[in-house]
């Protein structure tokens, strides 16, 4: 299920769906699970009338536990050494996110080889929520 | 957050956070599938180390018995007088791991302040930005994982292009 160095090249992609239609139960499932429940996320009232926003938007934190799913479809479990990002925009309930990793180089690092990847993710008006990087162990 | 947090890894955790995510990768939950992976044994997902706010007894975004919460109850905010800022959002979060989280870990996790700097926007007026790094050690003492996260505070709401 590893990626390996020799199939892999420069430039190739891995991009999947990994929420469809985000509900505001969902937030609440990340809010539980996380330990932060900024209300921000779960309190549509407070969210509206004293924090100045359309409504509650969803924990970066779940955009990227979301594109790590992707992640770590590709790579395989147990392969990540390093992963970041960046949040761009907010994303809210009803988005759809699709999450895709180009590959940006394979090289080795400390006798092993591995692989460098860029990542986005992007809703479904093809607006950016999250750009970022991650690196793996890949088989030779 | 605390200094020193303990963070004890424990599997029922696991699984909570990896549905709160949207992932049902067998490896997250059932200990019969994991032994047969490559791994061997239960992980945890990527971005699971940041739960470590569950263990913080000081953290700031949860409720606590007897004392007034920001959200909404009777009124739309618990305070008298609410912060003018809309608070604190997350612009970065970079995880480094030594090795992969899992259950039976205990992580004392330390927290120290990083660099800050400011920004102007269009969108949100003043950006703050500050950096925080986390280690997590486990129980012998070595680094499981490094975490660098970088809040930002704006002047008013994002605006909604």
């Amino acid at each position: 299920m590893a990626l390996s160095a020799s199939k892999l090249k420069v430039g190739d992609t891995h991009e999947e769906v990994v929420i469809d239609d985000l509900t505001r139960t969902q937030l609440v499932m990340y809010a539980g699970a996380s330990g932060d429940y900024n209300p921000l996320h779960t309190d549509d009232l407070y969210t509206k009338e004293v924090a100045g926003y359309p409504g509650v938007f969803a924990h970066g934190m779940l955009s990227m536990g979301l594109t790590g799913k992707m992640l770590t479809n590709y790579v395989g479990d147990g392969r990540l050494k390093k992963y970041g990002v960046r949040f761009t925009s907010q994303v809210w309930p009803g988005d759809t996110l699709t999450a895709k990793a180009t590959v940006a180089d394979i090289r080795e690092e400390g006798g092993e080889k591995v692989v460098d990847l860029t990542l986005e993710t992007v809703n479904q008006d093809g607006k950016t929520v999250i750009t970022g990087t991650a690196t793996a162990r890949i088989d030779a | 957050m605390a200094d020193e947090i303990k963070f004890p890894v424990e599997a029922t955790h696991i699984m909570m956070f990896a549905r709160s995510v949207g992932d049902p990768n067998p490896i997250y939950y059932d200990e019969e599938y994991a032994k047969k992976t490559e791994v061997g044994h239960i992980l945890a997902p990527p971005t699971f180390p940041r739960a470590v706010a569950q263990f913080d007894p000081d953290y700031h975004l949860r409720v606590k018995p007897g004392e007034k919460w920001f959200g909404s109850g009777k009124n739309p905010t618990g305070l008298t007088e609410p912060a003018k800022s809309s608070g604190g959002l997350h612009a970065e979060q970079h995880f480094e791991y030594h090795r992969q989280p899992k259950p039976g870990d205990v992580y004392t996790v330390t927290t120290k302040p990083g660099k800050t700097w400011e920004k102007e926007s269009k969108r949100a007026g003043k950006l703050v930005f500050s950096e925080t790094i986390q280690e997590y050690r486990d129980q012998n003492g070595e680094l499981v994982v490094t975490s660098r996260s970088v809040g930002v505070k704006t002047e008013r709401p994002v605006e909604q292009s």
